[in-house]
């Protein structure tokens, strides 16, 4: 249906286009990375395409498939007034994760953005205010990278006895476990 | 023979009342909320065993229920709630992500509240049956009855043993 989004898009955006494609329906656009303000306020803008709900903004993360460049930013639009969806993507290098940002155009950017920073570490050039929204501030790390260890915790309290029960295990002891009384008055 | 028998039975007799006027403090996260809701309804009743009140305030609670998953960010939140109920208290962990952290096996989910709190009964199940947390509570009156909150009890020999930095054996680290 937005077809002809994807046709405008490439005509007035010839050189920032780096591939598109539509299958049924989920008309998609690659767009360079440095073009992502211009293209977005200008689909917002435009009066036959008005995309002017940011309905969601991801990320991904392409490492075990070796994909270069590593990450992708998604961005899905709609628009109400002509009811029509379309999706950029934008390539983002790992040496230098920096992507604009939309929360200019779209004020729901800002906690999708945070969001991106605080899951997969991706920058937004220009936000307000780019802090974790999910995870606490110590968290090191950014666990939704797929090189984040599955199994790694990073507790923020811990008991007395699983402290001790660390320090121990540092040591080489055994781990002691703390032992239930007996069941007789059961 | 006179005082011992008589301090013996007035511990029976406060243990008792004890276990009939469970003040519950509701730590309610995720879905097992529901199952928790039934609990209090007139098919379930809950008040027949003398648990019925929830309070709000930890500080006018004396059992806490943990329901449902609990993430690390809530880690100091629900360790801080338990500190600030008073004595004597106990904890059920309701359900298997409060219990063992349940399917969830990833960097947000804490694998169980007994990393950061002393429990007392766990409740398994996804969510746990109504009866199931009746089975709890019943569990849960026979250990006040008889007098034992050794988690509870563990609990503050562990801070006072970190405090003094000793080991599990009693020896100076």
């Amino acid at each position: 249906m937005s077809a002809k989004a994807l046709e405008r898009l490439e005509q007035r955006f010839a050189e920032c286009v780096l591939e598109t494609h539509d299958f049924r329906g989920d008309e998609t656009a690659v767009v360079d990375r440095a073009a992502i303000v211009d293209v977005a306020s200008w689909l917002r803008d435009e009066p036959d395409l008005a995309f002017n709900m940011l309905t969601d903004m991801t990320a991904v993360d392409w490492l075990l498939e070796g994909r270069e460049p590593r990450f992708e930013v998604v961005y899905q639009l709609y628009s109400v007034e002509q009811r029509h969806r379309l999706r950029i993507k934008v390539q983002v290098p790992e040496e230098d994760p920096v992507v604009d940002t939309l929360t200019r155009l779209y004020g729901i950017a800002d906690w999708l953005e945070r969001e991106i920073w605080d899951m997969y570490g991706i920058r937004f050039k220009g936000h307000p205010n780019l802090k974790r929204i999910l995870l606490y501030e110590e968290f090191v790390g950014h666990p939704l990278r797929k090189d984040y260890p599955k199994e790694k915790r990073q507790p923020l309290v811990r008991r007395p006895e699983n402290e001790i029960a660390d320090v121990l295990a540092r040591r080489g002891k055994a781990r002691p476990l703390p032992q239930p009384p007996p069941r007789s008055a059961r | 023979m006179g005082l011992e028998f008589e301090t013996g039975r007035l511990a029976d007799a406060v243990n008792w009342a004890r276990k009939f006027s469970l003040f519950q403090y509701p730590f309610v996260t995720a879905c097992c909320g529901m199952e928790y809701m039934a609990l209090w309804g007139p098919r379930y009743d809950v008040a027949r065993f003398g648990a019925e009140f929830p309070r709000f305030s930890p500080r006018q609670a004396d059992m806490l229920m943990v329901v449902g998953t609990v993430t690390e960010r809530q880690g100091p939140v629900l360790k801080r709630i338990y500190e600030q109920i008073c004595e004597p208290k106990w904890v059920v962990s309701f359900g298997v992500c409060a219990s063992s952290g349940g399917f969830y096996q990833n960097y947000a989910t804490m694998p169980g509240i007994d990393h950061i709190i002393p429990v007392d009964v766990y409740i398994p199940g996804c969510p746990p049956r109504p009866e199931a947390i009746i089975d709890a509570l019943v569990m849960l009156q026979e250990k006040i009855q008889s007098g034992r909150g050794w988690s509870q009890r563990q609990y503050f020999v562990e801070q006072e043993r970190r405090r003094l930095g000793l080991d599990q054996e009693g020896g100076r680290q």
